[in-house]
């Protein structure tokens, strides 16, 4: 589903019809997916990235909402105001990020201080890209989490570039995960193509941390297979890179388990796709349909 | 009362009728603040509601968003107002884009000392208040009444809105009044008229509405009648009571501490030009600070901070004019 939806978005895009930035977390999926996948709905919280789609969907967006938020339609969650997955659905214990990265670390952090305040189970999971790992905020967040042992799982998402830049020009550590020694917290670098990995690992992450043995850091390992945003042509990572990262797939690699594990046919495994893939057809039907936001919208709610 | 009691008092009565409010900051439990406004708060409310954080705006900023978010109202302490420039991001990017992008509340205030006057240095005596109004998304409040400071704290509390709520430093323990027991509440956005007057108007906030009380006495005794409008907060602006003031008087000169250029003075001065150009006799004058950092050494600081006798010379020029 997230794999058809950033694809959705990629012909849209190139249709003229999807404006802003389009960030697709082709290569990414297993990341977003088996990370929220080890959280409760009920009682937890997500602070997504703009490249976790996945992690929505797992949470129970909708993908005619999701769109009319992507597309600043009517509809939109955000009235038009903002696009980009920065929605917010409290109703899904959604709280999206903002352009600057890090920036909602600490927000997350408030958020179960509240919850533990109130005697709620709630944890928090988060992302970070490798980029994104070196903004200040997420320092002082971090460190302010394991001070407090507030129940937060940070992923690391380490997909090899910031925007154009490698991760040898952002920092000199070889796994971001032992910055977490620093912070007296749990912390651990794996392969973020495997979805059951990454499932397992996290769900270790949340049972520590719903037991107030405080936050963790977890590196995942994938590879950026688009351009930062769908206007970059990413011609700067190089093309064998990409084609060894190409076999790692995380979906279709998965796929290929399950199909090897006897849980689905080859038949169902193409089945599903073609129903997802006609679910966005239809969708981008019905949100292209809907008239912009009011103009007037643009005046409404600075203060509330 | 003194502004800095009436302040906690405020803070104390709405911890203790709303289980939502809670304070968080750098020393402001077991040492009770670096000006000890919070003193005492730690034994009564306890650890949970009286937070000690590390040395990170940016953390406790967010802290204070998230907790909001969550359906609390913190109340983050901030030791200096000038390190909010270590939470600006949190404030400016996350606190005032919320309620417009996502429609939620993010019920906090950002509460310390500011202001200059008291021998700081460039690093405790900055007067930040107008970054904040140019943020948009954010309600400023400047008191300098302790009542004023008591009552606005209250609706700055209750307000569903993030606050940033300026106090001058200087006027802590300066001024004393009867401050009403119990429960005060005064509403965001209404001037206060602090002297009434017939022949100039002085529009100021925080520290500079006492220069221009002390420069009213001053011209009184030389014939002229001076009102004086404190605006007491700078979002929301109560334009209707500055220029009721000023069609009536004809004149006015706009005072605060905070240094010249961009500062919420010219803000006033434009409002006042736009809506009752025609009623002025004179051009509308500006008091402020020099361009220019705080500085350290008490020559220096004097020379370069707004005082009783520069909103003398203003009003004289425009009274003479």
């Amino acid at each position: 589903m997230a794999r058809e939806f950033d694809a959705a978005m990629l012909r849209l895009y190139r249709q003229g019809k999807a404006f802003g930035g389009v960030y697709s977390q082709l290569g990414n999926e297993a990341v977003s997916v088996g990370s929220a996948m080890a959280l409760d709905p009920k009682t937890d919280a997500l602070f997504p990235m703009h490249r976790n789609v996945g992690a929505h969907f797992v949470f129970g967006a909708q993908i005619d909402q999701m769109m009319q938020n992507q597309l600043a339609r009517q509809g939109s969650q955000m009235r038009g105001t903002d696009g980009t997955g920065h929605y917010a659905d409290p109703a899904l214990r959604i709280y999206g990020n903002v352009s600057h990265l890090g920036s909602m670390i600490p927000v997350a952090n408030g958020f179960v201080l509240a919850a533990r305040m109130r005697g709620e189970p709630t944890v928090a999971l988060t992302y970070i890209g490798d980029g994104g790992a070196q903004v200040g905020e997420v320092h002082e967040a971090l460190n302010f989490a394991a001070v407090q042992k507030l129940p937060l799982v940070l992923i690391i998402e380490n997909n090899q570039y910031a925007y154009s830049t490698p991760n040898s020009m952002e920092f000199a550590v070889d796994e971001l995960s032992k910055r977490a020694v620093g912070y007296g917290i749990h912390g651990e670098t794996i392969d973020g193509t495997d979805v059951e990995l990454v499932y397992e690992t996290c769900r270790k992450a949340v049972e520590r941390a719903r037991e107030g043995n405080g936050p963790s850091i977890i590196e995942t390992r994938t590879m950026r297979m688009r351009g930062h945003a769908e206007h970059d042509d990413f011609s700067y990572v190089p093309k064998d890179l990409l084609d060894q990262w190409a076999l790692k797939d995380p979906v279709n690699t998965y796929a290929a388990v399950l199909v090897q594990r006897g849980v689905l046919s080859g038949e169902t495994v193409k089945q599903i796709h073609d129903e997802t893939f006609n679910a966005m057809v239809a969708a981008i039907d019905r949100t292209l349909e809907l008239p912009w936001p009011d103009a007037s919208e643009g005046m409404k709610n600075v203060f509330l | 009362m003194t502004y800095l009691e009436a302040i906690a008092d405020a803070i104390k009565l709405e911890m203790r009728a709303d289980d939502r409010v809670f304070l968080i900051g750098e020393d402001i439990g077991v040492y009770g603040g670096a000006f000890k406004l919070t003193k005492g708060f730690l034994a009564e409310f306890g650890p949970q509601r009286v937070i000690d954080a590390p040395i990170s705006e940016a953390a406790i900023v967010g802290a204070g968003i998230g907790a909001a978010l969550n359906g609390m109202r913190p109340i983050v302490e901030m030791q200096f107002m000038d390190f909010i420039t270590n939470g600006f991001n949190q404030l400016v990017t996350v606190a005032g884009t919320t309620a417009y992008r996502w429609g939620i509340p993010v019920p906090m205030v950002v509460r310390g000392p500011s202001g200059g006057g008291v021998g700081a240095n460039p690093f405790h005596s900055r007067n930040s208040e107008a970054w904040f109004v140019h943020a948009t998304g954010l309600k400023v409040v400047c008191p300098a009444s302790a009542t004023d400071a008591k009552g606005l704290m209250t609706a700055a509390i209750r307000d569903p809105n993030p606050v940033v709520f300026f106090e001058h430093k200087g006027l802590y323990r300066k001024i004393k009044e009867d401050v009403p027991e119990g429960e005060v509440f005064i509403p965001l956005g209404q001037a206060r008229v602090a002297r009434q007057g017939t022949d100039a108007t002085v529009v100021a906030y925080g520290s500079a509405v006492f220069m221009a009380l002390e420069a009213a006495e001053i011209l009184e005794k030389e014939g002229a009648q001076v009102e004086v409008v404190d605006i007491r907060t700078l979002v929301p602006f109560d334009e209707e009571t500055v220029l009721a003031s000023v069609k009536k008087t004809g004149r006015a000169v706009v005072a605060h501490e905070a240094v010249l250029t961009g500062g919420f003075g010219g803000e006033i001065v434009a409002r006042i030009t736009e809506n009752a150009f025609r009623y002025l006799d004179a051009p509308v004058r500006r008091v402020a600070a020099f361009d220019s950092p705080t500085p350290f050494a008490p020559t220096l600081e004097k020379a370069v901070l707004p005082n009783t006798l520069a909103v003398v010379d203003a009003l004289r020029s425009v009274l003479e004019f």
